[in-house]
């Protein structure tokens, strides 16, 4: 047997192996890759920083623990560039393993930036069937959170006063890894036509190119690239930034083990096809 | 970081490592870890359910506030149980026949708003130019036509009609390149997560 046949038949341990030893390298010998940032991941950038102070962004957190990687690092620049421009905020969450998430975030984030919650920001809660949420939000937010994820009454909090739909908010940004990104589309844009853009994970983002052409949506941040370019557009670099050295090896190995077996491949076809093998 | 903190992210760190076991093979300790993480989901979901729906949109409403009309929407609720009874299952279907008409009458038209209209007109009535934008919105519209030929079954995919029919499954096949390549970043970014957090714990553990 050939190296080329024992490559085409190795143990996907081995792969394993290597792309888990590829990402320790930049742990013992860090360095920087440089950012580009992209047209879609600015244009959220300039939307938020074009508001002025006192304007209210909504900001709806639809991932859970398993995306966190992906989606931390892009929820924390928008919301850290938020605060510092002193927009009002108004989370929510359509994920059953959110409310913790976004409980974490927010708080420390306001923390951070010296901002109380019920006047300069506000979590609603989490609440299940998503397109029935965003609808009753959009006639009043009290109708589907009448209370805070803290259990007080919306009423009662000084960052409420005046505000009742989406009609009063200047836009939303919906950060998810699921289904909820089609509902904001079809149930939010769609049905009440507010400005919309989205951060998503890597494996969904070739299915949303096409709304952003069509003006349905006015930014997308595809990612934990898209995570890094907003990083790095607010100043704050982060997760998002730190991953680009180890997703630079990775994407090396994977693309030599691709050459690899194609070349394999490619090399022992005529054997095989000569001794039956199909091709 | 704390002694609570630092035997917290002890534990998660064991966990990740058990997680990680499974690219080995099949272990027990995978195993743990996979139906720990089913277990706590579950009991999570299942009270924020009960806190978020049946508190606050059937006791409270009902028993404290007064609110009779909510009686409807909870019988409604109610009555899809009986789906687990062969006798009186008939009864669940009111409720999934109101569900339906419902989600059917709200979802119609934002559907072929969103997904059709919104889309066709995109294609359609975007000028074309002679500059970069104008190649994009070329190149947007032939592909579309083409990959829509390709899913034509009516008629012979020969001659002219194949060679766009072919043309076409080139183009979804780069749509699928684009789509494994993101996966791809996705895949890894959740393994350097895991990988800066081990780096974090045992720096934190051992003082680094």
């Amino acid at each position: 047997m050939t190296f080329l046949e024992k490559l085409m038949q190795i143990d996907r341990r081995w792969i394993y192996l290597a792309i888990g030893l590829a990402v320790i390298i930049p742990t013992i010998w860090p360095f920087d890759v440089p950012v580009t940032v992209s047209p879609e991941v600015r244009k959220i950038y300039d939307f938020v920083d074009e508001m002025e102070a006192g304007e209210y962004l909504f900001v709806c957190i639809d991932y859970d623990p398993s995306s966190m990687a992906e989606l931390n690092p892009m929820a924390i620049a928008i919301i850290n560039q938020a605060f510092q421009k002193d927009l009002k905020l108004l989370f929510v969450t359509l994920s059953q393993f959110g409310p913790g998430l976004v409980e974490q975030i927010t708080s420390g984030l306001a923390e951070d930036h010296n901002k109380v919650r019920g006047e300069d920001y506000i979590f609603l809660g989490y609440r299940p069937y998503p397109a029935i949420v965003i609808m009753a939000m959009g006639v009043d937010f009290r109708v589907p959170f009448p209370v805070d994820y803290y259990g007080t009454p919306l009423d009662e909090q000084p960052i409420m006063d005046g505000i009742k739909n989406f009609d009063d908010v200047k836009g939303v940004i919906e950060i998810t890894s699921g289904s909820t990104a089609d509902f904001w589309l079809i149930y939010g844009n769609g049905r009440y036509g507010f400005p919309l853009a989205i951060g998503i994970t890597g494996v969904m983002s070739a299915n949303f190119y096409q709304y952003l052409s069509s003006g349905q949506l006015f930014g997308i941040i595809p990612g934990v690239k898209g995570a890094a370019e907003y990083e790095k557009l607010v100043g704050y670099p982060g997760e998002g930034m730190a991953q680009m050295a180890y997703q630079v090896i990775a994407h090396t190995v994977i693309i030599l083990f691709i050459i690899m077996s194609n070349v394999a491949y490619f090399a022992t076809r005529k054997k095989r096809q000569q001794m039956g093998g199909g091709t | 970081m704390t002694t609570y903190e630092l035997i917290g992210n002890g534990i998660a760190a064991f966990l990740t490592l058990c997680i990680f076991s499974f690219l080995y093979k099949d272990n027990p300790f995978y195993k743990f870890a996979e139906r720990l993480v089913a277990g706590v989901a579950t009991g999570y979901f299942t009270m924020l359910l009960f806190w978020t729906n049946f508190q606050d949109k059937v006791w409270q409403p009902i028993f404290l506030n007064g609110e009779y009309h909510y009686i409807i929407p909870a019988i409604l609720g109610i009555i899809m149980w009986t789906r687990f009874s062969k006798k009186y299952s008939w009864i669940s279907r009111y409720s999934i026949a109101f569900y339906i008409g419902i989600g059917s009458g709200v979802s119609i038209t934002v559907y072929l708003y969103t997904y059709l209209f919104k889309q066709l007109q995109a294609t359609i009535a975007t000028p074309l130019t002679f500059d970069v934008a104008g190649l994009n919105i070329f190149l947007v519209v032939i592909a579309v036509v083409s990959a829509l030929v390709y899913f034509f079954f009516s008629m012979p995919h020969k001659g002219l009609f194949g060679a766009v029919s072919r043309f076409g499954i080139y183009i979804i096949m780069i749509g699928f390149g684009a789509g494994f390549g993101l996966t791809v970043m996705g895949r890894i970014a959740l393994l350097v997560n895991r990988i800066i957090f081990l780096k974090g714990w045992l720096l934190e553990l051992f003082g680094g």
